[in-house]
């Protein structure tokens, strides 16, 4: 019969097709639940004593906000910090920083070696807010709009290519449509 | 020989693993029931670093601080289920360990049933194959 000498070679073929979709994902991306959710709040101590409590609320409403986990542990970090260097200047958002499971003493070194881009920082040692956001490693970064919705989360260093093609639309809609 | 200690070898450094546990004695409760609950919660939660860990093995750091997170919210009060909520609705269906029984993993679990009908069905067809001569041949020697 032509169709039971056909079959192996039917089955193999669904096999390999199942499996050649398989290729294309990485099942150690772990999606966000938080996209398109209300940012959870976060109250956390400032890394620098002398300034007041880093409180998520505090900062949403006007301008989108960036929030960037990061570590002076954290090589990743490190290669992100210029860019976000960058952004510092850039007045269509806020950057604030999550500095996570970190010793103040290093947290305070790495920015005065190669500057501060945030507007506050938060000093997150338990992990208590990064878990609230779901974050799985350093660097993440989050925007937030001015409704305090979640709208993109970037695992990994923020770079040009990401930012023209992910953030840079988001920001462009939000000055559009106040 | 040395060869005949091979087996006492083989068993003490097997005692030697089961007693390293990845749980400092620092989070562990006073509470030996919750305690229980905060073991058996940890098994089912997947350490999002060393992803097929349990956070219950894991020694990484974030591993460690979402156990202490489990075993505050058991103290506070939470249900099992409250805690499972909490994480999931943070991280995904991704950090259950054993995945839930809903729409999209129907295949997940349904599919080793599907392979082996499909198995037994090729089965059958051989069987009932192979027989129709056995049947010719009897009807010859009549």
């Amino acid at each position: 019969m032509t169709l039971s000498r056909a079959l192996p070679f039917l089955v193999f073929l669904a096999i390999a097709a199942a499996l050649a979709l398989g290729l294309d994902r990485d099942p150690k991306a772990i999606p966000s639940m938080l996209i398109n959710q209300p940012m959870p709040q976060i109250s956390l101590p400032a890394l620098q004593e002398d300034q007041p409590r880093f409180e998520s609320t505090a900062f949403i409403g006007e301008k989108l906000v960036l929030i960037n986990v990061f570590g002076s542990w954290c090589p990743s970090c490190r290669y992100e910090h210029p860019f976000l260097m960058r952004l510092a200047s850039d007045k269509r958002f806020t950057l604030l920083g999550l500095d996570w499971k970190d010793t103040r003493d290093n947290a305070k070194k790495y920015l005065e070696n190669y500057g501060n881009p945030f507007a506050q920082i938060g000093f997150d040692d338990t992990s208590h807010a990064i878990i609230n956001l779901g974050v799985t490693g350093a660097p993440e970064t989050f925007v937030i709009d001015t409704k305090g919705i979640v709208r993109l989360r970037i695992t990994g260093p923020l770079t040009e290519e990401i930012w023209n093609a992910d953030v840079e639309p988001l920001l462009k809609s939000a000055v559009a449509a106040p | 020989m040395i060869y005949r200690r091979f087996p006492a070898f083989v068993l003490m450094a097997w005692l030697g693993c089961s007693a390293a546990f990845a749980v400092l004695p620092d989070e562990v409760l006073a509470d030996k029931v919750l305690e229980a609950r905060a073991r058996t919660i940890s098994k089912d939660l997947r350490c999002l670093v060393c992803q097929n860990q349990s956070i219950d093995d894991s020694n990484a750091p974030l591993a460690k601080d979402l156990r202490i997170i489990v075993r505050e919210r058991l103290t506070a009060g939470d249900s099992d289920a409250q805690i499972f909520d909490y994480v999931v609705a943070r991280y995904g269906d991704y950090v259950l360990l054993q995945p839930p029984l809903q729409s999209d993993t129907l295949l997940l679990w349904g599919g080793p049933f599907l392979i082996l009908a499909f198995s037994l069905g090729l089965v059958a067809l051989y069987l009932r194959k192979q027989q129709v001569p056995e049947d010719l041949s009897e009807v010859e020697d009549d």
